[in-house]
């Protein structure tokens, strides 16, 4: 082992020995269900189309995504730096800063907060890190009750199942699937579709539990390193009732959110909520930069900060890499990825699905663990294209295949090496013999072309190919034979 | 990344074949060449080409990538602009080539070698200016851009000027054409069911146009749309736009 | 778990540091201040939210049938703020008006009553912003920060003069990272969610209608 793995041998608590490279069989079943398809389709289709009207300017948009690429830049250049100047400005402000490294020291942060102040009841704002150390079935194990206040995560946690997006938990159920969820779950309430009474009864549901919460617990979208405030975007109001009603506000948060000053924001939230939904804005912007003051009438007493590792640091180790960290988790690459839009997220079986969770699982998790995740792309560049900080993703997918097959010296990735193997070393010697000998090429070329279309369809990879397609025919001469024949130059 | 022009209007040109065109669709590529010849270049086709090195690193195979990228660079030595009818070995060639070697010694050489990288039809209309009188029947046709010729060549619009200018093709619009058809190589035989699914989406796209051939600038596409097209016994052909130019233009090369 | 500090803090240090890129120059699109009413307003109401335009001096006299119009009979207020003692001047004259109940005790004595009893909030706010249509709130000791928020009905009170173009421009103007407060809002119209099939629903926590005076002078 060397120096690098030492960084959070578990990331979540389902994780680590778990290997979940079964993405290639996984597929096919979410593919037959017509109405995940359609579910997905039409929702992808819905936010694609919202978020070309935000960015209708391409010299507007190109200038705000450098700056907002920029500030996400700068802070990862920066960031022991600046997540010291935040630890200092925080604790100034009288928020209490915790580190840990992995999931189980974040979870038990977290605990021992809870323990400290007594509190058995807690009202969760959505938040991608708090799936990822799978807060809630840890403070389950240990007499906490935490209660999702999220729509949509509230409608996953009552189902029992994870998220299949990151800004839209549970875009994959259906308004039929969630009124029977809640005429099971909810007291008092009738089996009905109508959006606006399901959505009535979740708000008469999770008031009670805001007026009962002992503790709030949240995520942090920006943590600005010169004010030390912490920066939470939201529609529906949960988050902010999370860090305001109960008496003890705790934000859990990777160390990577963290930016350097104020100034930073508004261009990142001008990306974030235009890039995720197509709004310009979401409903509310949440900037706490401290507990309740002596004179003021409410807010927590007490607000604590978890920066969390799990495996971020090791990313950040390489250069290339760590461009990952630059992520705003604004879903951008899952709505435009024509993979995540045919077998949405629960295929990819991480907390993180489509090209950002297929660039990010496997660095958290381990490409063992990811298996043939970084291969299930097209390579088709829709997710660098959008990303709003010019996140590198299908490079980056490239870079992971290579750490898959070719580790580095210094294993960059946890798990590297992983989809080596002799049989595709040889293929690919053989290829590179081939191409890399024109005489040679020159025989095989034309040797397909008066023989290669008495080659079965049998064949593995034809196989494969021909089982949706016509198997494609080798043309009797090859265009080296024909430009020669064409009077065309050699030289 | 974009082309930038040529410093002047070049007197001989390069072509790369590429290796899909060279088993499967050596029409398209010799129309592509008689294109460049009929505007007056001297079209070089240096035999010991192979191909662009993508399959292998778009696997993960960097070290293959870099030995097949060097054979290609010492097969063309000289300083004429190379054509290439693929976006997709293009951006191979044009924006993967500077990655594969950065921090090596062979990096200046290969940013040179990138910088005079083309994909054929932004070739055809920013360099050479083409105009083609269509000799053809009135058909009616829809346009296929590869993923890599819209997102790494930047081209998106040259094409269709191309089929615009064309006085008996009616172009129609894909409503889906920045969409990829889910070739992606060898995705499409490691992951079938997704590549199926993609292709059959893409399909359906683009007989929602009325059109029953569909026209690209990349043989790899062609290849998924036409043989699933093929296969589900629907009716929609496929042509490379070299060949369809070359056809509409002066009949079958 | 300061040791999970170190260790942390001593990784990211080992790591090779990449070169902090410069911030290009950006600024979102100038509003012109005779637009910025007309953007305001629109961005506000392409998002279910209401807006009228009032004379400064009458608001409390026009909110009054406003909200007796939509049922509402109890209507939280700050006593020590200039709206909240308008309302007190203006209101307990008027036979339609509704019911003024002050947030004048810590949230522990009022909890239940704030959570479910109460129709209505009236606040004030530093102003807004047209770019995005949003009302700038800096919650204070007087004017708490669950009054925008528990109630199913927030009026905000917007001085026309306050409406700026952008954010990005209130910040740098105001030199907000000079000194935040303990909490500053940004809020653009209801509360909303579109977690059920992409349909949009509103007041799923917050309030569900957000109803946003201009005082004009």
């Amino acid at each position: 082992m060397d120096a690098h793995n030492s960084a959070g041998q578990t990331h979540g608590i389902n994780s680590a020995h778990k290997p979940r490279g079964d993405f290639t069989a996984r597929a096919p079943a979410a593919l037959a269900n017509p109405t995940l398809r359609a579910n997905f389709r039409r929702a992808m289709d819905g936010l694609m189309t919202k978020r070309a009207a935000q960015f209708a300017d391409r010299d507007a948009w190109t200038a705000l995504r450098a700056r907002g690429a920029a500030a996400r830049a700068n802070a990862l250049a920066r960031l022991p730096e600046l997540l010291e100047r935040l630890e200092d400005r925080c604790t100034a402000n009288g928020i209490r800063v915790h580190w840990a490294e992995t999931a189980a020291e974040a979870n038990a942060i977290v605990l021992a907060i809870l323990r400290e102040a007594g509190a058995t009841r807690v009202i969760k704002g959505k938040s991608m890190v708090s799936e990822e150390i799978g807060l809630n079935h840890h403070l389950e194990a240990h007499g906490v009750t935490a209660v999702e206040s999220d729509l949509g995560e509230y409608i996953i946690q009552l189902a029992g199942e994870a998220p299949s997006h990151i800004v839209m938990p549970c875009i994959h159920k259906n308004k039929a699937e969630i009124a029977q969820l809640f005429a099971e779950n909810i007291p008092g309430q009738p089996y009905t579709e109508d959006v606006d009474s399901l959505t009535a009864a979740a708000r008469r549901a999770l008031r009670q539990r805001f007026a009962a919460a002992e503790a709030g617990i949240s995520g942090v979208n920006f943590a600005v390193a010169e004010t030390g405030t912490l920066v939470l975007i939201e529609n529906e109001g949960n988050g902010r009732l999370s860090t305001t009603l109960p008496p003890l506000h705790i934000a859990v948060t990777g160390i990577e959110k963290v930016v350097e000053r104020l100034d930073d924001v508004p261009p990142l939230l001008a990306l974030l909520p235009r890039s995720a939904t197509g709004q310009a804005i979401t409903t509310y912007v949440n900037m706490i930069s401290g507990p309740r003051k002596p004179d003021e009438k409410d807010g927590p007493r007490e607000v604590h900060l978890v920066l969390y590792d799990g495996g971020r640091s090791r990313v950040y180790d390489d250069a290339e890499l760590r461009d990952t960290l630059r992520c705003i988790r604004c879903g951008a690459c899952m709505n435009h990825c024509p993979v995540y839009a045919r077998v949405g997220g629960h295929t990819y079986r991480f907390v993180y699905p489509g090209p950002i969770g297929k660039i990010l699982s496997p660095q958290l998790e381990g490409l063992d663990c990811a298996g043939d995740q970084p291969f299930a792309s097209s390579l088709c560049g829709a997710c660098s294209e959008v990303c709003p900080v010019q996140i590198p993703l299908a490079d980056i997918l490239v870079r992971l295949r290579q750490e898959a097959v070719r580790p580095s010296a210094t294993p960059a990735v946890k798990g590297g090496g992983s989809q080596a193997g002799l049989a595709a070393d040889l293929g690919w010697a053989g290829w590179r013999l081939v191409y890399g000998h024109p005489a040679l090429y020159a025989l095989v070329s034309r040797l397909l072309a008066r023989l290669g279309n008495l080659i079965p369809a049998s064949v593995p990879m034809l196989r494969q190919w021909t089982r949706f397609r016509t198997k494609p025919r080798f043309a009797a001469r090859t265009l080296h034979e024909l430009a020669a024949r064409g009077g065309f130059d050699r030289e | 990344m974009t082309h930038s022009l040529p410093p002047h209007r070049p007197d001989t040109v390069y072509f790369f074949g590429t290796c899909l065109i060279d088993l499967f669709y050596p029409q398209a590529g010799l129309a592509g060449m008689e294109l460049l010849r009929r505007a007056g270049l001297r079209v070089v086709f240096p035999p010991a080409q192979t191909c662009c090195g993508q399959p292998a690193r778009n696997n993960g195979y960097m070290d293959e990538a870099r030995a097949i990228a060097l054979r290609q660079m010492e097969a063309f030595p000289q300083d004429w602009p190379i054509v290439v009818p693929s976006g997709s070995c293009a951006g191979m060639m044009r924006v993967h080539y500077p990655q594969l070697f950065a921090g090596r010694p062979e990096a200046p050489q290969v940013g040179a070698f990138a910088a005079r990288v083309y994909e054929l039809t932004w070739f055809l209309v920013h360099v050479l200016d083409l105009k083609l009188e269509d000799k053809g029947e009135p058909v009616t046709v829809t346009w296929h851009g590869s993923c890599s010729a819209q997102r790494e060549m930047g081209v998106v619009d040259e094409p269709k000027r191309l089929l615009r200018s064309l006085t008996n093709v009616t172009l129609v619009e894909n409503p889906r054409e920045t969409e990829c058809c889910g070739f992606g190589g060898t995705f499409s035989v490691k992951q079938p069911e997704v590549s199926a699914a993609m292709v059959s989406d893409k399909v359906a796209a683009l007989e929602s146009t009325g059109a029953r051939h569909v026209v690209s600038g990349d043989c790899g596409c062609l290849m998924n749309i036409t043989g699933a097209a093929a296969k589900a016994r629907r009716d929609l052909t496929g042509s490379h736009i070299a060949e369809f130019l070359w056809e509409r233009s002066h009949g079958r090369p | 778990m300061s040791d999970a500090r170190a260790r942390i803090l001593a990784r990211l240090r080992a790591a090779r540091p990449s070169i902090p890129p410069a911030r290009p120059d950006w600024a979102p699109p100038a509003i012109p201040p005779a637009e910025r009413l007309a953007r305001f307003t629109a961005m506000l109401e392409a998002v279910h939210a209401e807006v009228h335009a009032v004379p400064a001096a009458a608001w409390p006299a026009h909110l009054a049938p406003l909200l007796a119009a939509k049922g509402v009979r109890t209507v939280l207020a700050a006593p020590a703020t200039w709206a909240g003692k308008a309302l007190a001047a203006d209101w307990p004259s008027r036979p339609d008006a509704p019911h003024l109940v002050a947030y004048d005790q810590p949230v522990e004595a009022l909890k239940d009553r704030l959570v479910a009893g109460i129709d209505a909030a009236v606040t004030t706010t530093l102003g807004g912003i047209a770019e995005t249509g949003s009302l700038v709130l800096w919650p204070t000791p007087d004017e708490p920060r669950l009054m925008s928020l528990l109630p199913p009905i927030h009026v905000a009170l917007v001085d026309e003069a306050a409406i700026t173009d952008t954010l990005a421009g209130l910040v740098a103007a105001a030199n907000w990272a000079a000194a935040m407060p303990t909490n500053a809002l940004l809020i653009s119209g209801p509360s909303k969610t579109a977690d059920i099939e992409q349909t949009l629903a509103y007041g799923v926590h917050g309030p569900k209608e957000l109803v946003v005076l201009v005082l004009t002078r």
